[in-house]
């Protein structure tokens, strides 16, 4: 090889570094950087006040499962934070369940509208993300309490005495989390069932399939990769959830992230908080390695 | 329909007097799309008999309405009135998962998460046939299409002939009393669809399975069919073996779409068809005819002769296309209506033809014949 070949070698390595330079300063800057201080808080202790100070200690990450007996000091497991767990992974679960049942259908009848009506279907879809957050799930608040929407409607036709009670409930969060997070299950999905040739329907039909096998052994196998873009894309941002639990929860319902903002909050105990986000991050990683490795599985198998 | 009255009462002694040899009839099929005034009608009043074991065409435009009637027996579509039968029964209201007729579709519509084996085996499956007989059936078919090795391939990985291969062997795996061919070959070269066409017609034979196949590709229909429909507008304007529609086509669609043909306009007169130029035509199908009528001739039944020849037609030679083993000539009659002769290549020489040349034409004995409207 010629020096002058080396040379030009060189210089485009030198032009590939620079040119993902931005990329790798913000990679670094924005999500590595404030991952490791979190990691570092979390084996760090609480401050007196607010942060954290020396010594190293592994305090916080015992006492996500332990809680340390005022009296004797014994450890013993600290069941408000497991059902904290469990009701975040619950919730995260039915919410991405529910949008599923409810999306599909929507992303199918989307896809299988005329070319040009398809458009305007996605935009009504899309309209409430112009909304903030917060807006969006008091106005859920606002139908659903006991004085609201739905319980004046239900007991002026005379169907119930009392209100339902659904406010401050687990229903109450996976209701607002379903309508929340809706639109990032019919999208993907409808990316999905528009690549679909609908000939296929056809084609199973014709093959002695009833509807059934058709959905089964047709349709989801082909619209995979849309449920596992939608699942995940609404999973994740359900496990995290913080506004939603916290309007619609009340103060007891709480999920992992209202105990995160809790410990950074009124708990002061930033070392807790900082491990607690770490577990977060661990379920979610374990999730998706165990979703989709399981999606991948079925499909070798046909 | 001569046998209405026998089907009725057949109907009313509680059973169905049927024509065994019939795999598929349809009665008086009307396919509408759309409402009131602006309906299109894509089939109108249709009504054929598919025997058993036959390999029947359909043959005509696009947008003629044969798709739509392949859609009819298939179960995709329901008719908007009339009634489709198979081996007598009604059939007219039954999903098709529940009809034992299977599609070769245009697209050939493979499940591209499958297999080659398990798209041939799928139709098996639905049905919920033993695993046994499924992997024993998709060996055969796989033999028979000649994809034995390909059984583990996705089908995105074979060639258009080759998903082709798959789409014939999948329709013909659960063994349906008719196979639909959807345009099977339009999306071939033209080599691989001659080889297929070969293929087909091996298949059918073998199989003994009726196969109602559609096309617009006329050439396609004469080599392949044992009968062929020619269908135009909704309408089925012929049925009859590819030789009757080539040799009596019954009106000018069927005369034209088939071939080619001369077509000449005439007045008929005791013993044949007057010409405008004066000329006195034999013809046959005069019969019951009177007034002005349409005369066709097919290209290869025009003979030239010399000029001047007695009972020969008067024309000139305007201009001719070689066409290798033939030359069509085009020449002008007297009163200037243009006729085109297909002629032999002679193994030597020249053909002496000459643009303005003054010859004769005669038409081959039984050739013109008359057209119904």
């Amino acid at each position: 090889m010629s020096a002058n070949e080396d040379r030009q070698r060189a210089a485009s390595t030198r032009t590939a570094w620079l040119l993902s330079a931005p990329a790798l300063v913000v990679l670094i800057l924005a999500a590595s950087g404030p991952l490791l201080i979190v990691l570092v808080y979390s084996f760090l202790s609480p401050g007196d006040y607010t942060g954290v100070q020396r010594p190293f200690t592994l305090e916080a990450w015992q006492s996500i499962l332990f809680t340390r007996d005022i009296f004797d000091g014994t450890l013993q497991l600290a069941d408000a934070h497991l059902s904290i767990f469990w009701r975040s992974v619950k919730l995260s679960l039915l919410t991405t369940a529910i949008t599923f049942a409810v999306g599909f259908p929507t992303a199918w009848f989307i896809a299988t509208r005329p070319a040009k009506s398809r458009a305007l279907w996605l935009f009504l879809i899309t309209i409430p993300f112009w909304t903030n957050l917060l807006i969006r799930t008091v106005a859920i608040n606002e139908v659903i309490r006991n004085e609201g929407v739905i319980n004046t409607l239900l007991i002026r036709a005379g169907l119930i005495d009392q209100p339902l009670r659904i406010i401050y409930t687990d229903t109450a969060v996976l209701i607002g989390m379903a309508y929340v997070y809706l639109p990032l299950m019919v999208l993907p999905l409808f990316a999905a069932i528009d690549r679909f040739d609908m000939k296929l329907l056809e084609a199973g039909y014709d093959l002695y399939a009833s509807r059934l096998q058709v959905l089964r052994r047709v349709i989801l196998p082909l619209v995979k990769p849309g449920i596992v873009a939608g699942s995940i894309l609404v999973f994740i941002p359900s496990l995290g959830a913080y506004v939603t639990p916290r309007v619609l929860g009340g103060g007891k319902n709480m999920m992992i992230g209202n105990f995160i903002e809790l410990q950074f909050g009124q708990g002061r105990n930033w070392p807790l908080g900082a491990a607690l986000s770490m577990t977060l991050l661990v379920i979610v990683t374990v999730a998706l390695l165990v979703y989709v490795r399981a999606a991948n599985r079925d499909r070798s198998h046909g | 329909m001569p046998n209405a009255d026998l089907y009725d009462h057949g109907r009313a002694a509680g059973g169905w007097l049927v024509n065994k040899d019939v795999a598929v009839e349809v009665r008086n099929a009307v396919k509408a799309f759309g409402q009131g005034d602006s309906a299109v009608r894509a089939l109108d009043d249709v009504s054929v008999d598919i025997r058993k074991g036959e390999f029947f065409t359909l043959l005509g435009p696009s947008g003629c309405g044969k798709t739509t009637l392949l859609r009819l027996i298939a179960g995709f579509e329901t008719p908007t009135s009339g009634e489709i039968l198979l081996d007598g029964k009604d059939i007219t209201q039954d999903p098709p998962n529940r009809r034992p007729v299977n599609t070769v579709f245009q697209s050939y519509a493979l499940f591209p998460h499958l297999t080659v084996a398990q798209n041939i085996g799928f139709g098996l499956e639905m049905q919920g046939r033993p695993k046994a007989e499924i992997a024993a059936v998709t060996a055969n078919m796989l033999a028979l299409v000649q994809l034995g090795p390909m059984a583990q391939r996705k089908t995105s990985q074979l060639s258009g002939g080759q998903q082709q291969r798959v789409a014939l062997a999948r329709a013909l795996a659960p063994q349906p009393k008719v196979l639909l061919l959807d345009e099977p070959l339009s999306a071939l070269d033209l080599k691989l669809r001659k080889e297929m066409q070969i293929e087909l017609k091996r298949l059918q034979l073998e199989t003994g399975i009726t196969f109602v196949f559609v096309t617009h590709d006329q050439e396609e229909a004469l080599t392949m069919s044992d009968r062929i429909g020619v269908m135009s507008a909704g309408k089925l304007q012929q049925i009859g073996t590819p030789r009757e529609i080539y040799t009596s086509p019954l009106n000018r669609f069927v005369a034209a779409f088939i071939g080619e043909t001369n077509f000449l306009s005439g007045k008929v007169e005791p013993g044949g068809v007057r010409l405008p130029s004066g000329d006195l035509v034999e013809a046959s199908g005069t019969e019951g005819r009177s007034g002005q009528v349409t005369l066709a001739v097919r290209p290869e039944q025009v003979r030239l002769t010399r000029a001047g020849e007695p009972g020969a037609l008067a024309a000139t030679i305007a201009n001719w296309v070689y066409f290798g083993t033939d030359t069509h000539c085009h020449v002008t009659l007297s009163d200037g209506t243009q006729v085109v002769a297909r002629l032999q290549n002679p193994a030597s020489g020249e053909s002496g033809l000459e643009r303005g040349k003054p010859v004769a034409l005669r038409f081959a004995p039984g050739a013109a014949q008359v057209l119904g409207d």
